[in-house]
């Protein structure tokens, strides 16, 4: 084409409905939420500049545990979700009858509206009624009923669980999707030479899905940081806080106890963890690719 | 030159996905070798079989729970001990739910007519969007184009307290704006994301064949690209439903709380947290309400997946 100089204004005239949109609902909100944790904005018209008090009282206040409990919540939620996913994928790539269906029935806890699918846990996790409960205690593996989300501990894992379980599809199929494109050669290759399944398993398959491991951990890590609905539905971050990550706890602050000043110094804490794992994906997947092509 | 390592990690990561998308599955003549890899001995079988019944049966339990208490009559629901399978099990939830859960119709509506106009908004905006990305190297694009994908990064959650305001002060409360305006604005990265390396792969000769007849820009975009764009827009289009559909909570719980504009996941968690829970009519109510996403995942399950994965750097 001709002009540069033209392409590049027609160009950006394109772009130019997505990111003013983009500016105005997600880039303004992000100034905003600096903005207002250096204030005491409430639910009153006006509000003054407070400097650091907002930062100064959270972390006063329980808002390391907080921090940790997310941590660890996390944590737990991304490696269980990791390695069910690489199971998952595993089974489906076994050329069996029927795989064609299995794969889609793996799919519906990712497209179905996920609040409905949470309602259906909260379900199970009854003690009286629900599923868990009442097949633990059919097998006598348990002898009386377990309310799940009624205990701290139990319902901490309870919202893992069902974390998980949103989680799983999508890193399966991702996975699955990497494991069909590494060269069928290569199988073809060790098998020749008398590897066994499980050798080639760990010498190619695994070693061929590690950068689609990696970018899906960190992309599994984002969500999972900002899950919300989970635990909002199951839990509303009890009992007694046991299940209340930074994102449960902002909203509580800010919606809940209308302090909005106080809540964006959370939400702000929780941008900086953000950013910092979404520097860590475009380093590692930067890394990865130029590595390949090297 | 500084954009270009990521541009190529951006073509790498949306990989995987794209040729689950364009083989699909496609059996290609079995070589000797290839067949005997594939053979396994009737223990393998059970393992693999056995494999997959656990896993799929951790996906799908609380779907088949949900059905099971759907079918239960209320009398058997709340006795004990538990059994799994409803004795007397009927289908009479599925019409008395409909006088129980008033408004449900409503609610149906909302969601499906909430995510239609998602959809439309958001590829409005994408298309154009898309195509820019996709064929002009100008300054800046791999900044900007991670930028969109950091949005991604941020739910919606993290920027709820000046969404609130900004949608209160622009009167949008209480109102379908409330929730679509938001909503649409988290949809868009995934969308450009998908579309461009759909549009990457039309061959560049079609535009310069058109510019040297002398069509404009413009109408390259409108009368060449965007014709054989469309399957990709229609795959782009499809996802952005999904997701419309399965998202709708936090802006729905927050921005809004008339009965009449709530979506359905909103509606139906109204009644959960009630006293007198009619739980088979709400998960026969729940059925209905996601009904329409398992039979497009049946039909369209190849694009989706094709699109979902794409749409990874979301989620």
């Amino acid at each position: 084409m001709t002009s540069t100089r033209n392409a590049t204004l027609f160009a950006l005239a394109l772009l130019a409905p997505a990111l003013l949109y983009i500016i105005g609902i997600v880039a303004y909100p992000l100034v905003d939420t600096i903005n207002l944790s250096f204030t005491n904005a409430a639910l009153k018209k006006t509000y003054e500049f407070v400097g650091w008090a907002n930062y100064e009282k959270i972390f006063k206040n329980n808002f390391n545990d907080v921090i940790v409990r997310t941590f660890v919540w996390t944590f737990f939620s991304v490696s269980i979700k990791m390695i069910v996913g690489t199971f998952g994928a595993v089974l489906l790539n076994a050329a069996v009858p029927g795989r064609a269906l299995f794969r889609i029935l793996t799919m519906p806890p990712w497209v179905v509206p996920m609040a409905i699918g949470i309602f259906m846990w909260g379900w199970m996790y009854n003690g009286q009624f629900g599923m868990i409960s009442g097949l633990l205690q059919n097998f006598h593996i348990v002898d009386g009923p377990i309310a799940w989300l009624a205990y701290g501990n139990t319902a901490f894992w309870a919202t893992i669980v069902t974390d998980v379980w949103i989680g799983v599809p999508l890193v399966t199929i991702y996975l699955l999707a990497a494991m069909q494109s590494i060269p069928r050669d290569l199988y073809e290759a060790a098998w020749t030479d008398g590897a066994g399944r499980f050798y080639r398993f760990r010498r190619i398959t695994f070693p061929m899905i590690i950068p689609a491991l990696v970018t899906m951990s960190l992309l599994s890590l984002i969500a999972t940081f900002n899950s919300f609905d989970i635990i909002w539905i199951l839990t509303r971050g009890g009992p007694s806080g046991s299940t209340t990550t930074m994102i449960i706890d902002t909203y509580k602050t800010a919606i809940g106890s209308y302090k909005y000043g106080e809540g964006a110094a959370r939400a702000v804490m929780i941008c900086i963890f953000l950013s910092l794992f979404c520097l860590a994906y475009f380093r590692v997947v930067g890394k990865i690719n130029t590595g390949e092509k090297a | 030159m500084t954009d270009q390592p990521l541009n190529i990690a951006a073509e790498k990561t949306a990989h995987p996905a794209d040729d689950l998308a364009v083989v699909p599955a496609v059996k290609k003549p079995a070589k000797a070798v290839r067949a005997m890899i594939d053979r396994y001995t009737w223990y393998e079988y059970v393992a693999i079989y056995a494999g997959i019944f656990v896993f799929l049966f951790f996906v799908l339990a609380p779907f088949i729970e949900g059905f099971m208490v759907s079918l239960k009559p209320l009398s058997r629901l709340f006795s004990t001990p538990y059994s799994f399978w409803p004795e007397q099990g009927s289908l009479t939830a599925y019409f008395t739910m409909w006088q129980s859960v008033p408004g449900f119709w409503r609610y149906i509506l909302n969601s499906l007519g909430l995510s239609t106009v998602i959809t439309v908004v958001v590829l409005i905006m994408v298309v154009p969007a898309a195509y820019a990305f996709a064929r002009f190297p100008f300054k800046g694009r791999g900044i900007m184009l991670a930028g969109f994908l950091a949005v991604n990064m941020f739910s919606g959650a993290v920027l709820l307290i000046p969404l609130y305001r900004l949608m209160r002060s622009l009167g949008f409360l209480n109102t379908y704006f409330a929730m679509i305006v938001p909503g649409v604005a988290f949809l868009i990265p995934s969308a450009i994301w998908l579309l461009r390396t759909y549009m990457m792969r039309i061959p560049r000769e079609l535009d310069e064949a058109a510019w040297v007849d002398g069509a404009s820009r413009l109408y390259t975009l409108r009368r060449v690209i965007l014709p054989i764009a469309m399957p990709g827009i229609s795959v782009v289009a499809i996802t952005t439903f999904i997701g419309a559909y399965a998202q709708q909570f936090i802006f729905a719980l927050t921005f809004n709380s008339k009965t009449e504009f709530m979506p359905l996941p909103i509606g139906l968690f109204a009644y959960f947290g009630r006293q007198e829970v009619v739980w088979n009519e709400l998960m026969a109510a729940s059925f209905v309400g996601i009904s329409p996403v398992l039979i497009l995942i049946v039909f369209l399950q190849r694009y989706l997946v094709a699109g979902l994965t794409a749409g990874a750097v979301k989620t």
